[in-house]
């Protein structure tokens, strides 16, 4: 008995030494095969988006045919330029007031489907959600046409109310209309999704017991609402101000820029002087320019999702 | 007692009793007052591409009332799609799109799936990383990959600017990182004791991702390839500044360089291929809308 009890006892240790040697090489396997796994999306990343962006600092930092270092010469170059003032100004003026709009509509639209019935909710939401499945290098073409200076269907439907022909995009002040609405028109509906996820996330309950202490509709949006949806209005609005900052398909076609540099920002202005003008050193300290306002977008949205993920 | 529900829209303040399911129908009518003109703001530009491209090239330049079609025509549609150019970028446009979504998720779903599951030195701090670089607009990136396709040419013989396959290295870092971020939130959502269970019934890793993990975040799957569709489909930045031989364009780039001949605006034929543009997105969207905003909202919800 003793002797079959002792054997029985060895193959057990033995089963848990090998089994510990097997959970070792399943350990080892597992970090290697999860690195293997990673391997192609850290060497995209570092080759493709790491190595470029320093690439560029460094490129910023040539002379134009690319052969002699200058240092901060293409930023003093910059700095004695009008057009560049110009481009900043702009490019701010653009992604403000467009994310500013564009979280406006988002909201109240977005308060609208809610209020209809559940069961149209759907048909509403899908046709206000086309402007933003479009490419929006298709869109704006059509935009393009709607603004044409000599056929412009805008223009034929306001000459109805006595409202004189609007150059749309001939005239400084009306191309910066002219962009940002259009970029109003493409980025809401991204707001109102997701402002309509959070609705549907604020438990009725609030409303409920907001609704007995006699509040009013807008004490609900102001001490409900907007409270419960905090977050995801901070988060929409600086992933649109990144993408709206960095936008460049929407300009490109409306006006190029034009006129006379009025309408470019960031991105339109470095394609046109890094690569149609072919000063890529230029080209590349200008939309180094973007860095500082992505940066601190970046951290914000990334101090959130690291808060949620440690709540969770 | 259904009649009792909490009035949410109307004004309650000077609410006589009986008044509030008055209130709840005139809410109501706002509300689809309003959404009525917020649809119509945002259909008009696609209404008016497709008003366009039935028109001839007379009715457009006619004084007529350019929100009808007087004599519709197909003649648009019939000159595109017989002209080998057209159909040369919607090809460029399908392969590339088709392979782009193949790479990604060949690339991300592992990714994500060893990120979520199997955790090992930095790999928290990597998925940051991935979503770090979603952050990273093309409009920062696209002039130093030119110069660095370009010197990668010149000193290997590889010809890459000005070929449509360049596309496929540089999309894939537009579509990867938000494709791995949202993969990542699905699988961490599946619990821990589904793969546990398959690992104790002696299935490999790979076994777990592709029996359990890849079936059960299907829907998270399917948001991230049409994604992943849509991004290459719409991108504009990187093809108009990568090719510029007509034979290597894809759709969006080929309609602005070809059919806008200097002044000469054909803008019957440019509503056409807008139209034709947008119609693979629509008619995904129209098929699959669950999923379409599901992965748009995952981006910032999940995680």
């Amino acid at each position: 008995m003793v002797d079959v009890a002792f054997q029985s006892n060895r193959t057990a240790a033995a089963q848990a030494a090998r089994r510990r040697v097997g959970l070792r090489n399943a350990l080892r396997r597992k970090s290697m095969s999860a690195f293997l796994m990673t391997l192609p999306l850290i060497l995209l990343i570092a080759v493709l988006v790491i190595y470029p962006a320093l690439y560029s600092v460094h490129l910023a930092t040539l002379n134009k045919a690319m052969t002699k270092f200058v240092g901060f010469g293409n930023f003093e170059f910059l700095f004695k330029r009008d057009t560049f003032w110009l481009v900043v100004k702009q490019s701010c003026i653009f992604a403000i007031s467009a994310v500013i709009f564009k979280a406006l509509i988002g909201f109240i639209v977005a308060h609208f489907v809610h209020n209809v019935p559940a069961n149209k909710q759907r048909k509403w939401r899908g046709m206000l959600l086309v402007p933003w499945v479009i490419p929006p290098a298709m869109s704006t073409l059509a935009w393009l046409w709607l603004f044409d200076p000599s056929y412009s269907a805008f223009n034929y439907t306001l000459s109805f109310f006595g409202i004189g022909p609007i150059p749309w995009t001939g005239d400084a002040m009306w191309a910066r209309f002219s962009v940002i609405l259009v970029n109003v028109w493409y980025g809401a509906p991204f707001f109102m999704i997701m402002y309509l996820a959070a609705l549907k996330s604020v438990p009725e309950q609030l409303y409920e017991a907001a609704a007995i202490d006699g509040a009013n509709w807008w004490q609900r949006i102001w001490y409900v609402t907007l409270p419960m949806m905090r977050n995801i209005i901070a988060i929409t609005t600086l992933f649109s101000l990144i993408v709206t900052f960095a936008n460049f398909d929407i300009v490109r076609i409306l006006t190029a820029g034009g006129p006379l540099d009025h309408t470019h920002i960031f991105a339109t202005w470095a394609f046109r002087v890094g690569i149609e003008g072919s000063d890529i050193p230029l080209g590349a300290s200008v939309s180094l320019f973007m860095v500082p306002i992505l940066a601190v977008a970046a951290i914000f949205i990334l101090r959130d999702i690291t808060k949620r993920g440690n709540e969770s | 007692m259904s009649t009792m529900t909490i009035d949410k829209s109307g004004p309650t303040r000077k609410v006589k009793y009986g008044s509030m399911s008055r209130d709840r129908t005139w809410a109501l009518r706002w509300s689809y007052f309003f959404l009525t003109l917020f649809a119509i703001f945002s259909l008009t530009p696609p209404f008016y591409m497709l008003i366009t491209s039935l028109k001839g090239s007379a009715e457009i330049s006619a004084a007529t009332n350019p929100w009808w079609v007087h004599q519709p025509t197909l003649e648009n549609y019939v000159q595109l799609l017989t002209s080998n150019q057209f159909l040369r970028f919607f090809w460029n446009s399908a392969w590339v799109s088709i392979i782009v979504v193949t790479v990604t998720m060949l690339i991300s779903v592992p990714a994500a799936f060893a990120l979520a599951r199997m955790k090992f030195w930095g790999s928290a701090t990597l998925a940051t990383g991935v979503f770090l670089t979603y952050l990273i607009p093309d409009s920062l990136l696209f002039i130093p990959l030119f110069k660095m396709f370009a010197v990668f040419g010149d000193l290997t013989g590889i010809q890459l600017v000005n070929r449509w396959y360049v596309l496929l290295f540089i999309y894939p870092t537009l579509t990867v990182p938000f494709c791995t971020w949202i993969m990542i939130g699905y699988f961490a959502s599946i619990p821990k004791e589904l793969d546990e269970a398959a690992i104790i019934d002696g299935a490999s890793w790979f076994q777990t991702l592709t029996r359990i993990f890849i079936p059960v975040a299907l829907p998270g799957l399917i948001a991230a390839t049409i994604f992943a569709f849509t991004v290459s489909w719409a991108q504009f930045l990187y093809p108009l500044v990568f090719t510029t031989s007509t034979d290597q364009l894809v759709l969006p780039v080929g309609i602005i360089t070809t059919l806008i001949k200097g002044d000469v605006f054909n803008w019957g034929q440019i509503m056409t291929g807008a139209l034709l543009g947008a119609a693979p997105p629509l008619i995904i969207y129209a098929f699959l809308m669950d999923y379409y905003i599901a992965g748009l909202t995952a981006g910032a919800t999940k995680g």
